[in-house]
């Protein structure tokens, strides 16, 4: 038990290393989500695109909030913003630097989706079947708009009757996917170069004023730690004195009760301390009884003074 | 524990041995990517050609890019090469050694993904089907077909399900030729850059050897110097908030006495080690104002050393913090530690 906490621990000591493996654990996430998501298109004109693009925007909003939501450095960060200055300046690199560290982090996920769906083609197909020039596809060009309207919408189902063996729902379907994984690979390529700048040329800039940034936004977070450790200890020493206050005075009210029984002398001191003169069920019963009903104050300085 | 820790900091301390675990799981990630993308040739004159190499060359290059960005060293190879001078001489062989190993380590995985792609055809498939030579595999005496025609028909071949052109050439023809030519070119690619590799790793020491163990040496030393000077600040940074709440707390017990100086009180003689730790906070309202000034009014960053209890006490909201007032000058000498 002992070595899992401090292993637990350690992990937890550095605290940027605990947020990429949260970030790296929800971009895993996203794409098991995916994977295990049953798409199934409507195959109806005006139903396809809003269901298309918003399975492929929704989910990636959700996740980027999940991506704040779980990373401690958010609230420390607004907690640093909207503080009263007091006696202590505030640095806005500081929370520049938090910020986008936050960010970046957050976007990791959502955009991890889009690549998916993008690469797998699915959600493309089904958003943008209907908006295709059906001329360019033989099965489509010798019918009415209505009705190639309505089979064009009807692409991405397979198993539908109408489309079950048709070679041109296969073009289609084959045309858009094309362009969805050239759209997902694109974006892909394109993020990966502004990443790689963004790591190249970050030192060309100010680099003494980041090193600062991210000292004083590390600090923070200790700091933060340390005091909630502090409270933590405190509040546990001063429960401990309370309630001992509380068996105090319950002792001190049943000597004031019987006073007339006779009290043996202290042999067994040390487990009658332990007992703090409460021996049997009906004094039992009346300490609890008022722990529920009058649980006492919150003051434990005449119990340190004593 | 200690056991793991060491382990963990054993893989953590040697650079280059973390670089290579982040190499060989990229390049399993990578044959990983190309089985479980979805190929997806559109079968058209204009388009294989474009999709098929795109396919054979952009993730390589994504790959790359991408091994440049998980290695640590790239922050630290732009600030060696862009700080100021100072005290301390600048080496180009060091910059130079640091980038061509980071570049090495990142052509792993974009080498694999060319290779399993090439290996595989589908790709070399796709993009050339339209330049097969129909005069030779096939047969080319089709007068009915134009060109265009020609080569609509032949952009079908990846698609075997809507390919109708058997009688020009056969589909299972064309697939084995291009597909032979694939794993030629995959072979001989892997062939060349494993020569490559073994060339530069037997060829380099009889070139300056000397200069590049101590490129080598140096390089490791840039390393270690950042990693320690972050551990150093992390844990300055630790001792610099344990001190700092500690005198918070303390700040606020002080003003907590001169606030209650008036009421007749036992000196605390024999306070105990528990009663210390409770830093003076005794009851709830006082632990709600410790709490309420944490946040309005955070100590400053300025620790002061502990032999002079100057009242920099949260005196409540509101107050000029210029002057301490009588009583508590009269405890702060009762406290004084002189």
């Amino acid at each position: 038990m002992d070595r899992f906490r401090m292993i637990f621990q350690y992990f937890q000591s550095n605290s940027e290393s605990v947020m990429n493996g949260i970030c790296g654990l929800l971009a895993l996430a996203s794409v098991k989500m995916y994977t295990s998501f049953d798409f199934s298109c409507p195959c109806l004109p005006q139903y396809n695109m809003a269901y298309g693009l918003g399975i492929m925007f929704m989910p990636p909003v959700i996740l980027f909030l999940c991506g704040l939501i779980l990373n401690r450095q958010s609230l420390a960060m607004l907690e640093e913003w909207r503080r009263p200055q007091g006696r202590r300046k505030k640095d806005l690199a500081v929370i520049r630097y938090m910020c986008s560290s936050i960010m970046q982090r957050a976007m990791v996920a959502p955009v991890v989706w889009i690549v998916v769906t993008l690469l797998d083609g699915k959600c493309l197909i089904c958003a943008f079947s209907g908006s295709l020039d059906p001329e360019k596809f033989v099965g489509f060009a010798n019918v009415s708009a209505v009705q190639a309207q309505q089979l064009l919408a009807k692409v991405p189902c397979k198993d539908d009757e109408l489309m079950r063996n048709s070679p041109s729902r296969k073009a289609v379907s084959r045309y858009l996917r094309c362009w969805s994984q050239a759209l997902g690979w694109s974006i892909l390529l394109i993020l990966i170069i502004a990443a790689f700048l963004a790591r190249w040329l970050r030192p060309c800039f100010n680099q003494a004023t980041l090193l600062q940034a991210r000292h004083w936004s590390n600090y923070i977070d200790i700091e933060q730690k340390i005091f909630e450790e502090t409270c933590c200890e405190h509040s546990r020493l001063f429960a401990h004195k309370c309630i001992l206050h509380f068996f105090e005075s319950m002792r001190q009210e049943i000597k004031l009760h019987s006073f007339s029984l006779p009290r043996e002398a202290e042999e067994a001191e040390g487990e009658e301390d332990l007992l703090r003169g409460i021996t049997d069920q009906d004094q039992v019963n009346k300490l609890l009884k008022t722990w529920y009903y009058e649980k006492p104050p919150l003051d434990v300085s005449q119990a340190t003074q004593r | 524990m200690d056991k793991f820790r060491m382990i963990f900091q054993f893989f953590q301390s040697n650079q280059e041995s973390f670089m290579n675990g982040i190499c060989g799981i990229m390049a399993l990630a990578s044959t990983q990517m190309y089985s479980a993308f979805d190929f997806n040739c559109p079968c058209l004159p204009r388009y294989n050609l474009a999709y098929g190499l795109g396919i054979l060359l952009v993730p390589p290059f994504i790959l790359f890019l991408l091994g440049f960005v998980l290695n640590n060293n790239i922050s630290m190879l732009a600030e060696e090469w862009r700080r100021p001078q100072g005290q301390r001489g600048k080496d180009p062989a060091v910059l130079r050694y640091m980038f061509c190993s980071m570049a090495q380590r990142a052509m792993i995985a974009p080498a694999v993904w060319v290779s399993v792609t090439l290996l595989d055809g589908k790709c070399i498939t796709c993009a050339f089907c339209t330049s097969v030579p129909v005069e030779t595999l096939g047969n080319a005496s089709h007068p009915r077909l134009s060109q265009g025609e020609i080569q609509r028909v032949l952009a079908r071949i990846p698609c075997k399900e809507i390919y109708n052109g058997q009688q020009l050439i056969a589909n299972e023809v064309a697939v084995r030729y291009l597909r032979c030519i694939s794993q030629a070119l995959g072979w001989c690619f892997v062939l060349l850059m494993t020569t490559l590799a073994f060339l530069v790793r037997s060829l380099r020491p009889c070139f300056s050897q000397a200069a590049f163990l101590k490129s080598r040496y140096w390089s490791h030393y840039i390393d270690i110097e950042r990693k320690l000077f972050d551990e150093t600040c992390a844990e300055h940074a630790r001792s610099f908030a344990k001190v700092c709440i500690q005198q918070f707390f303390e700040g606020m017990s002080t003003d907590l006495v001169a606030a209650r100086c008036h009421l007749p009180r036992k000196a605390p003689v024999d306070a105990g080690e528990a009663a210390k730790k409770l830093l003076g906070i005794t009851d709830q309202s006082t632990m709600n104002m410790a709490l309420k000034s944490w946040h309005r009014c955070k100590p400053p960053l300025h620790l002061h050393p502990p032999a002079l209890p100057t009242g920099n006490g949260w005196a409540g909201e509101g107050q000029p913090l210029t002057h301490p007032s009588a009583p508590r000058r009269e405890t702060a000498a009762y406290y004084s530690w002189v």
